[in-house]
Protein backbone atom coordinates (compact mmCIF):
# COMPACT_ATOMS: atom_id res chain seq x y z
CA UNK A 1 0.00 0.00 0.00
CA UNK A 2 2.85 2.39 0.67
CA UNK A 3 3.70 2.62 -3.01
CA UNK A 4 0.02 3.16 -3.87
CA UNK A 5 -0.21 6.12 -1.49
CA UNK A 6 3.05 7.65 -2.72
CA UNK A 7 2.15 7.12 -6.36
CA UNK A 8 -1.30 8.64 -6.00
CA UNK A 9 0.13 11.58 -4.04
CA UNK A 10 2.73 12.22 -6.74
CA UNK A 11 0.16 12.14 -9.55
CA UNK A 12 -2.43 14.29 -7.74
CA UNK A 13 0.23 16.79 -6.67
CA UNK A 14 1.49 17.06 -10.25
CA UNK A 15 -2.00 17.67 -11.61
CA UNK A 16 -2.79 20.33 -8.98
CA UNK A 17 0.57 22.08 -9.33
CA UNK A 18 0.45 21.79 -13.10
CA UNK A 19 -2.92 23.55 -13.18
CA UNK A 20 -1.87 26.16 -10.61
CA UNK A 21 1.41 27.08 -12.29
CA UNK A 22 0.11 26.85 -15.84
CA UNK A 23 2.22 23.83 -16.69
CA UNK A 24 -0.78 21.60 -17.47
CA UNK A 25 0.34 21.01 -21.05
CA UNK A 26 3.81 20.00 -19.93
CA UNK A 27 2.41 17.61 -17.30
CA UNK A 28 0.30 15.69 -19.80
CA UNK A 29 3.24 15.44 -22.16
CA UNK A 30 5.48 14.28 -19.32
CA UNK A 31 3.13 11.44 -18.34
CA UNK A 32 3.48 9.81 -21.74
CA UNK A 33 7.17 10.62 -21.92
CA UNK A 34 7.78 8.95 -18.54
CA UNK A 35 6.05 5.75 -19.58
CA UNK A 36 8.17 5.55 -22.72
CA UNK A 37 11.34 6.37 -20.77
CA UNK A 38 10.69 3.44 -18.42
CA UNK A 39 10.77 0.94 -21.27
CA UNK A 40 13.86 2.59 -22.76
CA UNK A 41 15.60 2.42 -19.38
CA UNK A 42 14.79 -1.27 -19.04
CA UNK A 43 16.07 -1.99 -22.53
CA UNK A 44 19.25 -0.05 -21.88
CA UNK A 45 19.97 -2.07 -18.74
CA UNK A 46 18.89 -5.41 -20.23
CA UNK A 47 22.33 -6.35 -21.53
CA UNK A 48 24.20 -5.56 -18.33
CA UNK A 49 21.55 -7.29 -16.22
CA UNK A 50 21.72 -10.49 -18.27
CA UNK A 51 25.53 -10.39 -18.30
CA UNK A 52 25.83 -10.24 -14.51
CA UNK A 53 23.13 -12.85 -14.02
CA UNK A 54 25.20 -15.06 -16.27
CA UNK A 55 28.34 -14.37 -14.23
CA UNK A 56 26.41 -15.20 -11.06
CA UNK A 57 25.33 -18.53 -12.52
CA UNK A 58 28.95 -19.41 -13.34
CA UNK A 59 29.95 -18.40 -9.81
CA UNK A 60 27.21 -20.58 -8.35
CA UNK A 61 28.04 -23.68 -10.39
CA UNK A 62 31.76 -23.36 -9.73
CA UNK A 63 31.38 -22.84 -5.99
CA UNK A 64 32.93 -19.36 -6.08
CA UNK A 65 29.81 -17.72 -4.67
CA UNK A 66 29.83 -20.15 -1.77
CA UNK A 67 33.42 -19.18 -0.97
CA UNK A 68 32.47 -15.51 -1.02
CA UNK A 69 29.47 -16.30 1.13
CA UNK A 70 31.61 -17.99 3.76
CA UNK A 71 33.86 -14.93 3.87
CA UNK A 72 31.02 -12.46 4.47
CA UNK A 73 28.91 -14.74 6.64
CA UNK A 74 29.89 -13.31 10.06
CA UNK A 75 28.63 -9.88 8.99
CA UNK A 76 25.63 -10.95 6.91
CA UNK A 77 24.11 -13.36 9.41
CA UNK A 78 23.61 -10.43 11.77
CA UNK A 79 21.94 -8.30 9.10
CA UNK A 80 19.80 -11.11 7.70
CA UNK A 81 19.19 -13.49 10.62
CA UNK A 82 16.13 -15.22 9.14
CA UNK A 83 17.69 -16.27 5.86
CA UNK A 84 21.12 -17.11 7.29
CA UNK A 85 20.32 -20.79 6.84
CA UNK A 86 19.29 -20.48 3.18
CA UNK A 87 22.46 -20.97 1.15
CA UNK A 88 20.97 -19.78 -2.15
CA UNK A 89 19.89 -16.46 -0.68
CA UNK A 90 23.14 -15.92 1.22
CA UNK A 91 25.19 -16.56 -1.93
CA UNK A 92 23.22 -13.92 -3.83
CA UNK A 93 23.46 -11.37 -1.01
CA UNK A 94 27.21 -11.95 -0.70
CA UNK A 95 27.68 -11.30 -4.41
CA UNK A 96 25.49 -8.19 -4.15
CA UNK A 97 27.50 -6.82 -1.22
CA UNK A 98 30.81 -7.56 -2.97
CA UNK A 99 29.67 -5.75 -6.12
CA UNK A 100 28.54 -2.75 -4.04
CA UNK A 101 31.88 -2.61 -2.24
CA UNK A 102 33.77 -2.77 -5.54
CA UNK A 103 31.70 0.17 -6.79
CA UNK A 104 30.05 -1.93 -9.50
CA UNK A 105 26.53 -0.51 -9.23
CA UNK A 106 25.62 -2.08 -12.57
CA UNK A 107 26.46 -5.51 -11.26
CA UNK A 108 25.06 -5.01 -7.76
CA UNK A 109 21.49 -4.46 -8.96
CA UNK A 110 21.02 -7.75 -10.88
CA UNK A 111 22.66 -9.71 -8.05
CA UNK A 112 20.49 -7.97 -5.46
CA UNK A 113 17.37 -8.61 -7.54
CA UNK A 114 18.13 -12.30 -7.59
CA UNK A 115 18.55 -12.27 -3.82
CA UNK A 116 15.20 -10.47 -3.50
CA UNK A 117 13.52 -13.07 -5.68
CA UNK A 118 14.93 -15.95 -3.69
CA UNK A 119 13.80 -14.29 -0.44
CA UNK A 120 10.28 -13.67 -1.74
CA UNK A 121 9.79 -17.41 -2.27
CA UNK A 122 9.45 -17.73 1.51
CA UNK A 123 6.84 -14.97 1.88
CA UNK A 124 5.16 -14.34 -1.48
CA UNK A 125 3.83 -10.82 -1.97
CA UNK A 126 4.98 -9.53 1.43
CA UNK A 127 8.33 -7.87 2.15
CA UNK A 128 9.90 -9.85 5.00
CA UNK A 129 12.21 -8.17 7.51
CA UNK A 130 15.22 -9.47 5.60
CA UNK A 131 13.92 -8.23 2.26
CA UNK A 132 13.31 -4.78 3.74
CA UNK A 133 16.90 -4.81 5.02
CA UNK A 134 18.20 -5.80 1.58
CA UNK A 135 16.31 -2.94 -0.08
CA UNK A 136 17.45 -0.43 2.54
CA UNK A 137 21.10 -1.50 2.23
CA UNK A 138 20.89 -1.13 -1.52
CA UNK A 139 19.19 2.28 -1.46
CA UNK A 140 22.03 3.48 0.76
CA UNK A 141 24.79 1.60 -0.98
CA UNK A 142 28.38 2.56 -0.32
CA UNK A 143 30.11 3.86 -3.41
CA UNK A 144 33.89 3.71 -3.13
CA UNK A 145 34.70 5.81 -6.18
CA UNK A 146 31.90 8.17 -7.27
CA UNK A 147 33.11 8.57 -10.85
CA UNK A 148 30.06 10.36 -12.27
CA UNK A 149 30.16 13.14 -9.69
CA UNK A 150 33.93 13.46 -10.11
CA UNK A 151 33.34 13.89 -13.84
CA UNK A 152 30.86 16.70 -13.19
CA UNK A 153 33.33 18.47 -10.88
CA UNK A 154 36.13 18.08 -13.41
CA UNK A 155 33.92 19.57 -16.12
CA UNK A 156 33.22 22.55 -13.83
CA UNK A 157 36.96 23.30 -13.69
CA UNK A 158 37.95 21.52 -10.48
CA UNK A 159 41.62 20.58 -10.38
CA UNK A 160 41.26 17.87 -7.73
CA UNK A 161 37.81 16.30 -8.29
CA UNK A 162 38.49 13.42 -5.90
CA UNK A 163 39.24 15.58 -2.85
CA UNK A 164 35.65 14.91 -1.71
CA UNK A 165 36.28 11.16 -1.32
CA UNK A 166 36.73 11.11 2.50
CA UNK A 167 33.57 13.18 2.91
CA UNK A 168 31.64 10.86 0.57
CA UNK A 169 32.80 7.79 2.46
CA UNK A 170 31.95 9.30 5.82
CA UNK A 171 28.49 10.37 4.65
CA UNK A 172 27.86 6.96 3.01
CA UNK A 173 28.79 5.03 6.12
CA UNK A 174 26.60 7.22 8.32
CA UNK A 175 23.71 6.90 5.86
CA UNK A 176 24.00 3.09 5.70
CA UNK A 177 24.18 2.87 9.50
CA UNK A 178 21.11 5.08 9.84
CA UNK A 179 19.27 2.90 7.31
CA UNK A 180 20.18 -0.32 9.11
CA UNK A 181 19.21 1.16 12.48
CA UNK A 182 15.90 2.40 11.05
CA UNK A 183 15.15 -0.98 9.47
CA UNK A 184 15.99 -2.91 12.65
CA UNK A 185 13.99 -0.45 14.76
CA UNK A 186 10.95 -0.45 12.50
CA UNK A 187 11.03 -4.25 12.30
CA UNK A 188 10.26 -4.30 16.01
CA UNK A 189 7.40 -1.84 15.69
CA UNK A 190 5.91 -3.35 12.53
CA UNK A 191 4.55 -6.55 13.96
CA UNK A 192 0.97 -6.16 12.74
CA UNK A 193 1.33 -8.05 9.48
CA UNK A 194 2.83 -11.07 11.19
CA UNK A 195 5.46 -11.46 8.55
CA UNK A 196 7.84 -13.87 10.16
CA UNK A 197 9.82 -16.81 9.12
CA UNK A 198 7.79 -20.03 9.03
CA UNK B 1 44.74 1.10 -14.25
CA UNK B 2 43.47 -1.73 -12.08
CA UNK B 3 40.16 0.08 -11.56
CA UNK B 4 39.69 0.64 -15.28
CA UNK B 5 40.13 -3.09 -15.90
CA UNK B 6 38.06 -4.37 -13.00
CA UNK B 7 35.07 -5.66 -15.00
CA UNK B 8 37.13 -7.61 -17.57
CA UNK B 9 39.32 -8.92 -14.74
CA UNK B 10 36.28 -10.22 -12.86
CA UNK B 11 34.87 -11.83 -16.01
CA UNK B 12 38.20 -13.50 -16.76
CA UNK B 13 38.76 -14.58 -13.19
CA UNK B 14 35.30 -16.12 -12.83
CA UNK B 15 35.68 -17.95 -16.16
CA UNK B 16 39.09 -19.36 -15.21
CA UNK B 17 37.85 -20.42 -11.77
CA UNK B 18 34.89 -22.16 -13.41
CA UNK B 19 37.07 -23.96 -15.94
CA UNK B 20 39.39 -25.12 -13.15
CA UNK B 21 36.34 -26.61 -11.40
CA UNK B 22 35.26 -28.26 -14.69
CA UNK B 23 32.08 -26.21 -15.08
CA UNK B 24 30.69 -25.61 -18.56
CA UNK B 25 31.24 -21.88 -18.18
CA UNK B 26 29.58 -20.78 -21.38
CA UNK B 27 26.45 -22.85 -20.88
CA UNK B 28 26.10 -21.56 -17.29
CA UNK B 29 26.57 -17.99 -18.52
CA UNK B 30 23.80 -18.33 -21.10
CA UNK B 31 21.43 -20.03 -18.64
CA UNK B 32 21.96 -17.22 -16.12
CA UNK B 33 21.46 -14.54 -18.75
CA UNK B 34 18.16 -16.14 -19.72
CA UNK B 35 16.99 -15.82 -16.14
CA UNK B 36 17.90 -12.12 -16.36
CA UNK B 37 15.28 -11.66 -19.08
CA UNK B 38 12.61 -13.03 -16.75
CA UNK B 39 13.52 -10.45 -14.11
CA UNK B 40 13.51 -7.68 -16.70
CA UNK B 41 9.95 -8.50 -17.75
CA UNK B 42 8.80 -8.03 -14.16
CA UNK B 43 10.64 -4.71 -13.73
CA UNK B 44 9.13 -3.01 -16.80
CA UNK B 45 5.59 -2.56 -15.38
CA UNK B 46 6.92 -1.27 -12.04
CA UNK B 47 9.12 1.29 -13.76
CA UNK B 48 6.39 2.41 -16.17
CA UNK B 49 4.25 3.25 -13.14
CA UNK B 50 7.00 5.01 -11.23
CA UNK B 51 8.57 7.00 -14.07
CA UNK B 52 5.21 8.26 -15.33
CA UNK B 53 4.56 9.84 -11.92
CA UNK B 54 8.14 11.11 -11.61
CA UNK B 55 8.10 12.81 -15.02
CA UNK B 56 4.72 14.42 -14.23
CA UNK B 57 6.01 15.69 -10.90
CA UNK B 58 9.10 17.17 -12.51
CA UNK B 59 7.11 18.92 -15.24
CA UNK B 60 4.46 20.32 -12.89
CA UNK B 61 6.79 22.62 -10.94
CA UNK B 62 5.69 21.02 -7.66
CA UNK B 63 9.29 20.35 -6.63
CA UNK B 64 10.23 24.04 -6.97
CA UNK B 65 7.24 25.02 -4.83
CA UNK B 66 8.16 22.51 -2.13
CA UNK B 67 11.79 23.64 -2.27
CA UNK B 68 10.79 27.22 -1.48
CA UNK B 69 8.80 26.08 1.52
CA UNK B 70 11.51 23.83 2.89
CA UNK B 71 14.59 26.03 2.67
CA UNK B 72 14.24 27.73 6.10
CA UNK B 73 14.01 24.29 7.71
CA UNK B 74 17.24 23.22 5.98
CA UNK B 75 19.21 26.22 7.20
CA UNK B 76 18.10 25.34 10.71
CA UNK B 77 19.48 21.80 10.22
CA UNK B 78 22.83 23.09 8.95
CA UNK B 79 22.27 22.10 5.32
CA UNK B 80 22.94 24.88 2.77
CA UNK B 81 19.41 25.91 1.66
CA UNK B 82 20.57 26.21 -1.97
CA UNK B 83 20.70 22.40 -2.15
CA UNK B 84 17.00 21.96 -1.34
CA UNK B 85 16.01 21.08 -4.93
CA UNK B 86 18.71 18.41 -5.02
CA UNK B 87 17.42 16.93 -1.76
CA UNK B 88 13.88 16.64 -3.10
CA UNK B 89 14.83 15.21 -6.47
CA UNK B 90 17.51 12.77 -5.29
CA UNK B 91 15.25 9.94 -4.01
CA UNK B 92 13.00 10.20 -7.05
CA UNK B 93 15.15 10.56 -10.15
CA UNK B 94 18.85 9.88 -10.61
CA UNK B 95 19.28 11.77 -13.87
CA UNK B 96 17.35 14.81 -12.65
CA UNK B 97 19.41 14.86 -9.44
CA UNK B 98 22.62 14.76 -11.46
CA UNK B 99 21.29 17.67 -13.54
CA UNK B 100 20.41 19.74 -10.46
CA UNK B 101 23.73 18.86 -8.81
CA UNK B 102 25.76 19.77 -11.90
CA UNK B 103 23.91 23.09 -12.05
CA UNK B 104 24.79 23.85 -8.40
CA UNK B 105 28.41 22.81 -8.91
CA UNK B 106 28.89 25.01 -11.97
CA UNK B 107 26.97 27.99 -10.50
CA UNK B 108 28.72 28.11 -7.13
CA UNK B 109 32.01 26.48 -8.22
CA UNK B 110 33.19 22.93 -7.54
CA UNK B 111 35.34 24.01 -4.59
CA UNK B 112 32.69 26.11 -2.84
CA UNK B 113 30.83 24.90 0.24
CA UNK B 114 27.63 24.46 -1.78
CA UNK B 115 29.38 22.79 -4.71
CA UNK B 116 31.16 20.33 -2.47
CA UNK B 117 28.07 19.58 -0.40
CA UNK B 118 26.07 18.89 -3.57
CA UNK B 119 28.79 16.56 -4.86
CA UNK B 120 28.98 14.63 -1.59
CA UNK B 121 25.18 14.34 -1.44
CA UNK B 122 25.15 12.90 -4.97
CA UNK B 123 27.98 10.50 -4.16
CA UNK B 124 26.62 9.18 -0.89
CA UNK B 125 22.93 8.55 -1.65
CA UNK B 126 20.92 6.52 -4.15
CA UNK B 127 17.71 6.93 -6.14
CA UNK B 128 15.56 5.39 -3.42
CA UNK B 129 12.19 5.12 -5.14
CA UNK B 130 13.75 3.64 -8.26
CA UNK B 131 15.58 1.02 -6.20
CA UNK B 132 12.44 0.18 -4.20
CA UNK B 133 10.32 -0.12 -7.36
CA UNK B 134 12.86 -2.33 -9.13
CA UNK B 135 13.49 -4.66 -6.17
CA UNK B 136 9.86 -5.10 -5.21
CA UNK B 137 8.84 -5.35 -8.86
CA UNK B 138 11.33 -8.15 -9.48
CA UNK B 139 10.29 -9.99 -6.31
CA UNK B 140 6.55 -9.46 -6.88
CA UNK B 141 6.06 -7.70 -3.54
CA UNK B 142 2.76 -5.94 -2.88
CA UNK B 143 3.07 -5.24 0.85
CA UNK B 144 6.22 -3.16 1.22
CA UNK B 145 5.80 -2.68 4.99
CA UNK B 146 8.42 -0.32 6.44
CA UNK B 147 10.94 -0.50 3.58
CA UNK B 148 10.23 2.98 2.21
CA UNK B 149 10.30 4.90 5.52
CA UNK B 150 13.50 3.11 6.53
CA UNK B 151 15.13 3.87 3.16
CA UNK B 152 14.12 7.53 3.44
CA UNK B 153 15.69 7.65 6.92
CA UNK B 154 18.95 6.54 5.31
CA UNK B 155 18.61 9.29 2.67
CA UNK B 156 17.92 11.98 5.25
CA UNK B 157 20.88 10.83 7.31
CA UNK B 158 22.98 10.88 4.14
CA UNK B 159 22.07 14.51 3.40
CA UNK B 160 22.73 15.65 6.96
CA UNK B 161 25.99 13.72 7.06
CA UNK B 162 27.06 15.16 3.70
CA UNK B 163 26.62 18.74 4.91
CA UNK B 164 28.34 17.92 8.18
CA UNK B 165 31.26 15.99 6.61
CA UNK B 166 32.04 18.77 4.14
CA UNK B 167 32.15 21.32 6.96
CA UNK B 168 34.29 19.02 9.09
CA UNK B 169 36.83 18.16 6.39
CA UNK B 170 37.10 21.39 4.40
CA UNK B 171 36.05 24.19 6.72
CA UNK B 172 37.38 23.27 10.13
CA UNK B 173 37.76 26.19 12.50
Amino acid sequence: MAMAVIWTAMVVLSVVCGLATGNAQAVSGAALEGAAAAVELCLSMAGVLCLWMGVMEVMKRSGLSELLSRLLRPLLKRLYPHVAGDRKVMDCISANVSANLLGLGNAATPLGLQAAREMSRHSPGVASDDLCMLVVCNTASIQLIPTTVAGVRLAAGCCNPFDILPAVWLASVLSVCAGIAAAKGLARLWRDEACFWP
Amino acid sequence: MFLAMIVPLILGGVALFGMARRVDVYQAMVAGAEEGLGILVRIVPALVGLLTAVYMLRASGALELMARGLSPLLSALGIPPETVALLLVRPVSGSAALGVGAELISTYGPDSLIGRTAAVMLGSTETTFYTVAVYFGAAGIVKTRYAIPAALCADLAGFLAAAWAVRLIFYRG
